[in-house]
């Protein structure tokens, strides 16, 4: 029999169909790579008792002939998703053990279409990163590297780029805050799909900046994101925020016809000090989408180099707010104090990682009396010109092209010492946070020491469909199909 | 504008963090780079511009005001740290 770990989404569905191999087979197959995966410290909680059990309900559905969208299709999930009566805690001490009593609705959502659940993957602390450093369980390591050399995933989801480019579940649950589903994809050679804010239920979701915050997939193609997709959006009553539209079918939306799409070139992503090989992948990107048949135009999105400002006060003022709750009362790990305003204190101070104190106290900062204004209140108004720039531009394209990051993936450890340096990262991604639209980073080619990098297209709110579309025209010109070697498995 | 030492108590006051002697110095040089950062801001004119607090232009929904949910005291209560019967427990607030 093939490795059934090679597989991706749409082949695995389709193999499961023709009853080639089982769902237990399949996810034993993935069980046991996970096993041996330590190396890569992906995953932080294994539940391969639970993922049999939901595998051989699925083998009981297809052999009755009701298999449902992703039916015994073996997937990772983000420790960001709350499951009920799993271990969740953000990858951050101050959750301690706790253990939802209920399920998010993204996951949910993907049960009760079938998905078999391998376990939960590692992120920075309550996705705080951009290099999956700062988790309470330790960095995740990229299973590509250079040499000798171990580099980051990216982060914040980088127990899922990691995972789904080791192939250790066929496709991964990820959120997105500022570039955490499309950065790790890139520097992984995944796809990573954010979608449009709204569009997927932050319900169960642990908080970080709840008007940025997006759940969306990390898979091996455009096709399996698009699977992803049409199992993981709904519209939640429990979410205020979710957007209520119907969910098309995204897979149907793959016609391979871009022909006379007008694809916008954003003059201000040139950004001092890409590596050419970064700049010449876009022109590539430029030329792939030209002969497939798409109209490029330059467009200006001229409040960019605004972006990642206005978002390092907006994202750890919502943050100083929504971790809040994490007071040692309720939940989590507390510590003793001499009174109660102690113990919320030494709670939170031994619960917190340094990252999310920063952000915390940066945010908290922003809002205190006497600065709120200077600073929360200026980056809103920020916000609204960054929003009005892809307003203007889209009057001339129907989608962005652009890199998905300024570099390839870095060493662990590099950037750990300057916060600032690893807030760069984001530079490309966060525009499309702010503005709330669907962005995707497609693998399109490697650098010159042999890791991958990523195009981002960015679309209208709600446009996953053209999105998508396009994505996978530009997947099929790229023929990137590059896999890291095997160094890991013990 | 840079964050003094003064600053960085005040702030982890507020955000309720402990904070110790020894990490307050290193806390006002990495919270003064950030600010420094954020500070381009102010090279923009905003003014008459609405701040934009969500990408959806939705209102917020309502619904019937009735009881929707609830009745299960021992799982709210299953992953506090200290519970006293169906109650979380603190340390003494009142004398």
């Amino acid at each position: 029999m093939t490795d059934l770990t090679q597989l991706n989404l749409a082949d695995a569905r389709d193999g499961l169909a023709k009853k080639e191999f089982s769902a237990v087979e399949l996810t034993q197959a993935h069980i046991d790579r996970v096993a041996a995966s330590a190396a890569l410290n992906a995953y932080v909680l294994e539940t391969p008792e639970k993922a049999l059990d939901m595998a051989a309900a699925s083998d009981a559905k297809i052999a009755a002939g009701e298999a449902r969208p992703l039916e015994g299709l073996p997937i990772g999930v983000k420790d960001l998703f709350c499951t009920k009566d799993v271990r969740t805690t953000a990858c951050s001490n101050i959750l301690g053990d706790f253990t939802p009593p209920y399920e998010s609705t993204v996951t949910q959502n993907l049960w009760a279409d079938g998905a078999v659940m391998l376990g939960k993957l590692n992120n920075d602390e309550f996705a705080m990163g951009s290099s999956n450093e700062t988790s309470r369980f330790g960095p995740v390591v990229n299973p590509w590297k250079t040499g000798d050399t171990q580099l980051v995933p990216g982060g914040s989801s980088g127990g899922s780029s990691a995972a789904v480019a080791a192939r250790l579940g066929i496709a991964a649950t990820a959120t997105d805050t500022g570039g955490s589903i499309r950065q790790p994809a890139a520097f992984t050679g995944t796809v990573g799909l954010k979608p449009t804010y709204g569009r997927c239920s932050r319900w169960g979701i642990v908080a970080f900046a709840s008007s940025l915050d997006q759940a969306g997939p990390i898979t091996h193609t455009v096709r399996d994101a698009a699977m992803m997709l049409n199992s993981m959006a709904s519209f939640d009553k429990r979410d205020t925020t979710s957007v209520e539209r119907d969910v098309p079918d995204y897979e149907a939306a793959l016609t391979g016809n871009i022909k006379g799409l007008r694809v916008g070139i954003p003059q201000e992503y040139r950004v001092d000090n890409m590596p050419a090989e970064i700049e010449k992948l876009w022109q590539q990107g430029i030329e792939w989408l030209k002969a497939a048949g798409a109209e490029i135009v330059d467009v200006s999105l001229p409040h960019t180099k605004y972006a990642l400002p206005a978002y390092y006060i907006i994202a750890p003022a919502e943050a100083s707010s929504n971790l809040a709750r994490y007071d040692g009362v309720r939940y989590g790990a507390r510590q003793q104090g001499v009174d109660i305003d102690d113990m919320y204190a030494q709670t939170r101070a031994a619960g917190f990682g340094d990252e999310v104190k920063r952000r915390v106290m940066i945010g908290t900062y922003a809002l205190s009396a006497g600065y709120y204004d200077a600073y929360y209140v200026k980056a809103l108004q920020v916000r609204r010109l960054i929003a009005e720039d892809f307003t203007k531009a889209y009057e001339k394209c129907d989608v962005l092209l652009t890199p998905t990051t300024p570099s390839a993936a870095f060493e662990l450890g590099k950037n750990v010492e300057d916060p600032l340096e690893m807030y760069l990262n984001d530079v490309f991604t966060v525009t499309v946070n702010l503005a709330g639209l669907p962005g995707i980073s497609v693998p399109a080619g490697l650098d010159a020491s042999g890791l991958p990098l990523g195009l981002q297209l960015i679309g209208k709110a709600f446009g996953e469909e053209e999105l998508l579309r396009t994505a996978a025209v530009l997947e099929e010109a790229t023929g990137f199909d590059a896999q890291p070697q095997d160094w890991w498995s013990a | 504008m840079s964050v003094d030492e003064k600053m960085v108590r005040r702030i982890a006051n507020l955000a309720r963090i402990g904070v110790t002697d020894d990490e307050v110095p290193a806390l006002a040089k990495e919270l003064s780079a950030i600010i420094g950062f954020v500070e381009q801001l102010s090279e923009l004119d905003t003014d008459g511009v609405k701040p934009l607090t969500s990408a959806v232009d939705a209102k917020i929904r309502g619904r019937e005001d009735v009881v929707t949910d609830g009745g299960y005291a021992e799982d709210v209560l299953a992953n506090a740290p200290e519970k006293d019967d169906a109650y979380f427990a603190v340390p003494k607030v009142v004398e």
